[in-house]
């Protein structure tokens, strides 16, 4: 609970208040993706009501607050099912990365050696490829072999950011071993478990919640954009805002805004609310982002010490008061 | 201590880059072949007889064994050929030629614009720490790298395009492609324009570079903003930055010359991890304007299903990211003498 | 006697903090004479620091200063900050802690010169810059071959001269030096305190010298003040001091220091006090092995060390043990104490 609490007493200012900021957006999404079902006017494939069609890009007003899109489909509720999209895609490719690279962290940065050294390149040049790009080719593959196009789209982001967790961990597991302060801790008598325990654990889970949280609001960013290039998951098996938007790349050379406006504020309320988020466990993580501010302070009037004279000189003595 | 290790650094670098390389080439390799299905198939299947498909399998080499079309995808590789496309039978190396000169204006134009935008503000947010100015352009920041290339692409056809008259589709106009495309020299068509002497199509060519130029450039500017400020912040509690002050020199000179200087060196290292960010966002822009680069011919062979197609791009990539981190170790090497004796 | 370079009366050096405020530097007086070096000693977080710093007006935002700091004769707290400011550098200079990371690794030590010497004298040709830097790093011991080199390429004791030489060639009339040995090995450290011993030959310069080390103090310094708590409870000449000292946590902290002849560590119980809420009456009362009474209850009168006039910044003693004359005989009663809970132990 302590650590939970911790983001909230560490920051002061303008720091809390992104952090704050940046939580109340992204539970306003977390909201929207599990309450959809009763949120959104529509269902997101939905194109009529009552047998009556919609009608096709109708601007926004009564019955339609976000307007429909070239597909029939009510804007609003494409928006709010969006998010339980992007949420469960994004939650699921956070979560399978953490639970592979952390393993993989630890294994390499316990054996060390050939393994070691061979997963750390593997490692690195998948962190230095375009995330896109790697986005890409894996949900080119992916597509023609998954039937759900929203596993194949969380597989595709798992992979890139596997490496990243597995360097934070690997790097804590080999100063586990090497570091002094370890080594310190040793001489003092602490045993294997404690040394794990307070030192591997503690760094790993703080830096593992900002990682995770970075890695999310990447991952929104390119989910969109793999939606965007037709590689993401199709309108009728789940709203996509990414896809939305391709979509709406046409209308707007007819003055139709109200298609990819929403989408789009969408992805940037809840990419910015992850970023201000992480930024801001990022700066409690680490303390030397600190600034240690000292506050203005009156002094009072100088205390006379009694039997002192006042005044310096270097010879006669002063006068008393 | 020796002032010559410049070389020995660049070999060494080189030393490390080739790993890194393999991985890389392996994986992509891997990857387009592990895929089920049969890429010929995948690309042409339903158009033409089966036998004529086999009869091309047996031309591409893709029955003989994995490790065999491993070595030769290698051996290609290092002599820069990447193939050639099975849907429509052009060499890789062609399209590159014919596309990558867009692609490469594009993103230099948007890293220019990065740097101009992210850097000043970051040294303004830095030197102004948590004031109003400070949050602002933070905000700016996030929102920017939040914001898809599309959506900001979207926006900008919408709301900037046509009041102000830039163009949002392709290169060029048809008059300055037919004029200048059709006798290229570099095949960079900016380049050409400007090499015959032809200023209303360099003018011409220049106004379509500006809306996704300063797309993907407001896309990347973020991360200077956040590395410029926080490198700042650290230079300005430097010791030396305080020992500068106690001899009395004028704090608008320490911070210029103390902490400014020091804060952006290691923004060259950053710049070669922003040509992955670029590359991957520019794919995006491509699609959003039109544009006649790499990432659309790459977006075009993944609608086709084009395996050689989009193995051989993405290969150039993989390539090209390689070559420019290098390049930026060396230049970092160049500036900061201390790099060169670690 | 001639007057003194920079002298102080009740300087206060206050900072505020969450817990309260912070009293580093409460009431301290001291004088420098030219070419005089005065040692400044006490454990870590006394606020000898601060002092040095404050008296070049580099203390952090939210620090406030008052009192009365005089150099030759002008009130340097009455000024207004721009005429403090000029003053940074050409009459006042510092030495610091850590010469490793005082020198911009980006510039060269002739560009650190440059900069310097422009600063304060604009008109100045290249070649005088030149003439001049040299000259005062030949007296320091840097070849002037080494003046195009970046400060990455020398080590730590030749990295204090170049810092020492950067501060000297403006001539100033004071320069504080910071712990400036603190990180060096003993060796390169006797050559830097020896030349910071003869830079009154060189330069005529007054110096402050900040450590927490008696032996360079023995070593370099005309007379010392000795500092706890934020105030300067001894201070006088040097090797009389050290001979006789007056005040307890003086001779505690003779007694602390290691030598050949030692036999048995001592150490002085306890703990430094916390300066937000300092113990009342005398600061050091609690570690004493002399206290009395009295000095729970009052700050003790600054008085003169061996007797006669005061005269205070520059040989006396704040201490009612060893100055007991007009108390009462409940006052001079040995203080009775509970037992130090193992907490305060440090």
């Amino acid at each position: 609970m302590k650590i939970l609490l911790a983001p909230f007493r560490n920051t002061t200012g303008m720091a809390r208040w992104l952090l704050v900021s940046g939580l109340a957006l992204v539970a306003l999404f977390v909201v929207m993706a599990v309450f959809a079902p009763w949120l959104a006017p529509y269902g997101f494939a939905q194109n009529s009501v009552d047998g009556v069609k919609f009608e096709k890009l109708v601007p926004p007003g009564p019955g339609h607050p976000f307007g429909t899109n070239d597909l029939f489909y009510d804007v609003l509720s494409r928006v709010i099912w969006g998010s339980q999209t992007a949420l469960v895609v994004v939650l699921l490719s956070v979560v399978l990365s953490a639970l592979i690279g952390v393993p993989l962290g630890l294994l390499s940065g316990y054996v060390g050696g050939r393994t070691d050294r061979v997963l750390v390149l593997i490692m690195d040049a998948l962190y230095a490829f375009p995330s896109l790009l790697l986005a890409i080719v894996f949900g080119f593959l992916l597509k023609s072999v998954l039937p759900s196009g929203v596993v194949a789209a969380a597989l595709s982001l798992t992979v890139i950011y596997i490496p990243q967790y597995f360097r934070v961990v690997r790097n804590t597991a080999v100063s586990a071993r090497e570091a002094t302060y370890v080594e310190a801790a040793r001489a003092l008598g602490a045993s294997n478990s404690t040394i794990m325990r307070r030192y591997l654990f503690s760094n790993v889970i703080q830096s593992v919640p900002v990682i995770g949280t970075l890695n999310a609001a990447d991952a929104i960013s390119t989910l969109a954009a793999l939606g965007f290039l037709g590689l993401g998951i199709q309108p009728q098996e789940a709203a996509e805002w990414g896809f939305d938007l391709s979509r709406a790349m046409d209308d707007a050379a007819s003055g139709i805004w109200w298609t990819g406006l929403f989408p789009g504020i969408a992805i940037v309320l809840l990419v910015t609310g992850l970023t201000l988020v992480g930024e801001g466990l990022n700066e409690t993580v680490n303390p030397t982002l600190r600034k240690r501010r000292f506050s203005a302070v009156v002094l009072p009037p100088a205390a006379v010490p009694s039997g002192s004279a006042t005044g310096s000189t270097t010879g006669a003595e002063g006068a008393a008061s | 201590m020796s002032r010559g290790s410049l070389p020995r650094y660049i070999l060494a670098r080189i030393g490390l880059m080739i790993p890194m390389m393999l991985v890389l080439l392996t994986l992509v390799f891997l990857l387009l072949r592990v895929a089920p299905g049969d890429p010929i198939t995948a690309a042409v299947g339903g158009k033409l007889d089966p036998v004529v498909i086999e009869a091309r399998r047996e031309s591409l080499g893709l029955n003989r064994p994995l490790i065999v079309q491993y070595l030769e995808y290698l051996w290609q590789v290092a002599r820069f050929d990447f193939g050639q496309t099975i849907s429509d039978n052009r060499p890789i190396i062609e399209i590159i030629r014919d596309n990558g000169g867009a692609t490469l204006t594009l993103t230099i134009g948007a890293f220019l614009i990065a740097l101009g935008i992210g850097i000043p503000l970051g040294l303004v947010a830095g030197r102004a720490r948590d004031s109003v100015r400070d949050v602002v352009i933070r905000l700016f920041g996030v929102v920017t790298y939040a914001a898809p290339i599309f959506f900001v692409g979207l926006m900008m056809q919408m709301f900037v395009a046509r009041p102000l008259g830039f163009p949002t589709s392709g290169i060029a106009n048809p008059r300055t492609q037919f004029t200048v495309a059709t006798k290229p020299i570099t095949h960079i068509l900016l380049i050409d324009a400007a090499l015959q002497g032809n200023t209303q199509a360099l003018g011409d060519i220049l106004l379509h570079h500006v809306l996704p130029c300063l797309t993907l450039g407001l896309l990347i500017c973020g991360v200077f903003i956040r590395l410029v400020r926080v490198n700042l912040l650290q230079t300005l509690q430097a010791d030396y930055v305080e020992a500068a002050r106690a001899r009395g020199i004028h704090e608008s000179r320490v911070v210029r010359k103390h902490a400014f200087r020091n804060a952006l060196v290691p923004v060259v290292t950053v710049i070669g991890l922003q040509a992955a960010m670029l590359l991957g966002g520019a794919v995006l822009t491509e699609k959003t304007f039109n544009w006649p680069g790499l990432g659309t011919q790459l977006v075009h062979y993944i609608s086709a299903r084009d395996y050689i197609g989009v193995q051989g791009l993405v290969t150039f990539f993989a390539v090209i990211v390689v070559m420019i981190s290098l390049v930026v170790d060396v230049i970092n090497a160049l500036i900061d003498p201390r790099v060169r004796y670690s | 006697m001639t007057a003194p370079v920079v002298d102080a009366t009740d300087l206060r050096i206050w900072y505020g903090t969450p817990r309260g405020p912070v009293r580093a530097v409460d009431g301290v007086s001291f004088s420098v004479g030219r070419g005089e070096i005065l040692g400044l000693v006490g454990e870590s977080g006394c606020g000898k620091s601060t002092l040095g710093r404050g008296l070049l007006g580099l203390l952090p935002e939210g620090a406030k200063m008052d009192g009365h700091l005089g150099f030759k004769g002008e009130d340097l707290l009455a000024m207004t900050p721009k005429e403090r400011f000029q003053r940074r550098g050409r009459d006042l200079a510092m030495i610091f802690q850590e010469p490793l990371t005082r020198l911009n690794p980006l510039m060269r030590i002739s560009e650190h010169f440059v900069e310097t010497l422009r600063t304060h004298h604009p008109k100045m040709s290249a070649a005088e810059i030149e003439n001049r830097s040299l000259e005062v790093l030949r007296l320091i011991g840097i070849p002037p071959s080494r003046w195009k080199s970046y400060p990455h390429e020398f080590s730590g004791g030749m990295r204090q001269r170049l810092m020492i030489a950067l501060a000297l060639v403006l001539r100033p009339a004071f320069v504080v030096a910071d712990e400036p040995t603190t990180a060096l090995d003993v060796l390169v450290e006797a050559q830097i305190i020896k030349i910071l011993h003869d830079l009154r030959e060189n330069f005529d310069t007054s110096l402050l010298l900040i450590t927490h080390n008696l032996g360079i103090i023995a070593e370099a310094c005309d007379r010392v003040a000795v500092m706890y708590a934020g105030k300067i409870v001894e201070i006088g000449d040097a090797r009389t001091v050290f001979a006789d000292p007056k005040h307890p946590y003086t001779r505690e902290l003779l007694r602390s220091t290691i030598t050949l002849a030692t036999d048995g560590l001592h150490s002085i119980p306890g703990a430094p006090p916390d300066l937000v809420a300092p113990p009342t009456g005398c600061h050091f009362h609690p570690r004493c092995p002399d206290a009395m009474e009295v000095c729970r209850l009052r700050e003790p009168a600054i008085r003169a060390r061996g007797g006669g006039p005061v005269m205070v910044g520059s040989n006396d003693v704040a201490c009612w043990a060893a100055t007991p004359e007009g108390l009462t005989a409940g006052e001079t009663a040995p203080l009775v104490r509970e037992e130090l809970s193992v907490a305060d132990e440090a």
